[in-house]
């Protein structure tokens, strides 16, 4: 019984999260009438979320993710659920004329869309998804042209950290997205498709699991010792309750000394939703990651 | 009273098997740390001139390897013994070390802590073994304390409806902060309950060994009276066994066992009732027997699993207890339409 209900949460959770994480499209309407401006939006996508408040479209957002924290006044909009629990009756009630869900989302979309919402649909993606999406999303909120310009002025951002350290070494980089408390088990890092990959390579580093196409790899400690990063960046979203203090999280890492990166003290925190959320401030969380990368540089 | 193990040449045969078991068990933990994806250099493993801090093959031997295979063979062979006296207990060949309700109270205790966080650093202590061990000690004494209310004795049914039901109860719970948990946490949960035995040093080993070491004494103790029990507790009880005191033994040591293990390697799944079965086609029903070579095998099993979870798909780690199934699964299979 008991290992029965562990399987089917595993196989649900998994093969939501699975197509979520690991599927390379980005935005898609699934509503053939391309209505006029919407007018009231709700978003369950914190990146989007970041987005349609980036472009000016924020006074329209009237529902946002459980997980939506940015800009500030987000904090006072109704939450409408997150990736695994859309909350459809809370949705409806907020009365929107345009709706944005994750694409595996599928019983959702269906119920949105049968109930007349127009649903954009949205997947992770790389740095170059996100620009697409948000001059979707500035197309579709009729502020096309704050949507270029803000992708215009992230890519310059990002092209300016990129010259900064391009004389540099590019050092070898583990950037881990997750692990169990307390040790270096069921460690997750970014793997070679991805905003975080993209981040590590705009930010002048070289991703140690970047020849492995995947979002997210979990590597045996074998493979951390034998892979040798130099440096190693474990981010964390904001607000989350299991923080790492410093000093805890650096003896974790003592137990794989001979890792370049243990041995020469270069195992960084980064706590903060620009890293976790592929949205506008993707230029400002790479930024952060460059003067980890090349602290001379900066 | 001396008891005969069977028939002179059976006792052969059998003694054969052990020590065949027993070989292969200590071959495994010998020969896993050698196996790996990342060719390295043998003198520069054992050279001890050279710092440990800096020596990248001596860590990936003695951090990465051999402590997997250590923690391997003491869940294996702690999960398969205790599959073994649990069946023998409830009288149910479908028993498993996590019917009791042991492994869903660890994992509940662990998945607690991987999504809510510690407020407070126990230092020395890493927190989700202790967690679990925690989760897994309140839920067996949630079962015990229920199947010994209002009873002389202890009820084998109360338990296993008791263990049942917790089961349900604890998945529930599970199930509802994995809800409440963001998508990456729950990740990190559904992950977890799938076991790892990366433990990347001896640590944890050192911390579970004390608690294996008293659940295997009292195992030892156990078999003759298991072969009893197993007939019946009435026929049990008129050849001189205690059995509230036996059942009572059996429980709490194969409970102690599970908990050890599940902090040690997650909820590894199959081990603890395929192996005992594999035995059993193999040795016959005498726990005197099958108790010490389901330990063996266990041990056996899960240490050439784990091999296969950190090769096969290198340098990504594959889920411990996808292959205890994966490989487990169809050789039991195959020994059942053998025997038949």
């Amino acid at each position: 019984m008991r290992y029965q209900s562990f399987q089917i949460i595993r196989t649900l959770t998994l093969a939501t999260i699975v197509t979520v994480l690991f599927s390379q499209n980005w935005i898609a309407a699934q509503t053939g009438s391309q209505a006029q401006t919407p007018n009231r939006i709700v978003t369950i996508v914190p990146a989007v979320t970041e987005m349609l408040f980036a472009v000016g479209a924020g006074p329209h957002v009237v529902g946002v993710s459980n997980f939506a924290r940015y800009p500030q006044a987000v904090q006072r909009l109704p939450r409408v659920g997150a990736l695994l629990n859309p909350n459809i009756e809370r949705i409806l009630s907020l009365g929107p004329d345009l709706a944005i869900l994750y694409g595996s989302q599928t019983d959702a979309i269906e119920q949105l869309t049968g109930a007349g919402i127009e649903v954009l649909t949205y997947r992770h993606g790389g740095i170059t998804d996100a620009m697409e999406v948000l001059k979707e999303l500035g197309r579709r909120t009729g502020r096309a042209f704050e949507a270029n310009k803000i992708v215009a002025n992230i890519q310059a951002a990002l092209s300016a950290i990129t010259d900064r350290v391009s004389g540099q070494d590019r050092p070898r980089v583990l950037l881990v997205v997750g692990r169990e408390p307390d040790t270096i088990r069921n460690l997750y890092a970014s793997g070679g498709i991805g905003f975080l990959h993209d981040m590590i390579v705009a930010a002048g580093g070289e991703n140690v699991f970047g020849n492995i196409l995947k979002e997210a790899v979990q590597p045996t400690a074998e493979a951390l010792l034998a892979l040798q990063p130099e440096v190693i960046v474990e981010i964390q979203a904001e607000g989350m309750m299991s923080v790492r203090q410093s000093p805890r999280h650096q003896n974790v890492w003592q137990a794989l000394s001979a890792i370049p990166a243990v041995r020469t003290g270069r195992v960084h925190l980064l706590a903060g939703n620009d890293l976790v959320v592929p949205g506008p401030r993707l230029a400002a969380g790479t930024g952060r990651l460059a003067r980890i990368l090349h602290p001379n540089a900066f | 009273m001396k008891v005969q193990l069977g028939t002179p040449s059976e006792y052969r045969k059998r003694s054969r098997i052990l020590f065949m078991l027993a070989s292969t068990a200590l071959a495994s933990c010998i020969v896993a740390p050698f196996i790996g994806p990342t060719p390295i250099q043998w003198d520069t493993v054992f050279d001890s001139t050279r710092p440990f801090n800096e020596n990248i093959d001596a860590q990936i031997f003695f951090i990465a390897r051999l402590p997997r295979a250590l923690a391997g063979a003491l869940v294996g062979g702690a999960l398969a013994s205790a599959g073994v006296v649990l069946q023998a207990l409830l009288r149910n060949p479908l028993a498993t070390p996590f019917t009791l309700g042991v492994s869903s109270g660890a994992s509940l205790g662990a998945l607690l802590v991987i999504v809510l966080g510690t407020p407070i650093a126990i230092s020395a202590l890493p927190v989700v073994p202790l967690a679990s061990f925690i989760g897994a000690l309140s839920a067996v004494c949630i079962v015990y304390g229920l199947s010994r209310y209002r009873r002389r004795g202890l009820s084998t049914t109360v338990l296993l409806l008791a263990g049942v039901t917790l089961n349900s109860l604890f998945s529930a719970i599970i199930m509802f902060v994995q809800f409440l948990a963001d998508p990456t946490q729950t990740f990190q949960a559904v992950r977890y309950l799938m076991g790892n035995l990366n433990v990347s040093g001896y640590s944890p080993i050192l911390w579970s060994l004390p608690l294996l070491i008293v659940a295997s004494c009292v195992f030892a103790w156990l078999p003759r009276s298991l072969n009893l029990l197993s007939i019946g507790t009435e026929s049990a009880a008129s050849r001189g066994v205690d059995v509230t005191r036996t059942q009572r033994m059996a429980f709490l040591s194969a409970s102690l066992a599970t908990g050890a293990a599940v902090s040690l390697g997650g909820p590894i799944g199959f081990v603890g009732i395929v192996v005992p079965h594999m035995v059993r086609l193999m040795v016959g029903a005498d726990h005197r027997v099958v108790l010490p070579a389901s330990a063996f095998m266990g041990a056996a099993f899960l240490v050439i699993c784990d091999v296969a979870a950190r090769t096969l798909m290198a340098p990504q780690e594959l889920p411990v207890g996808v292959i205890t199934a994966m490989l487990g699964g169809p050789f039991f299979l195959w020994m059942l339409i053998r025997k038949v």
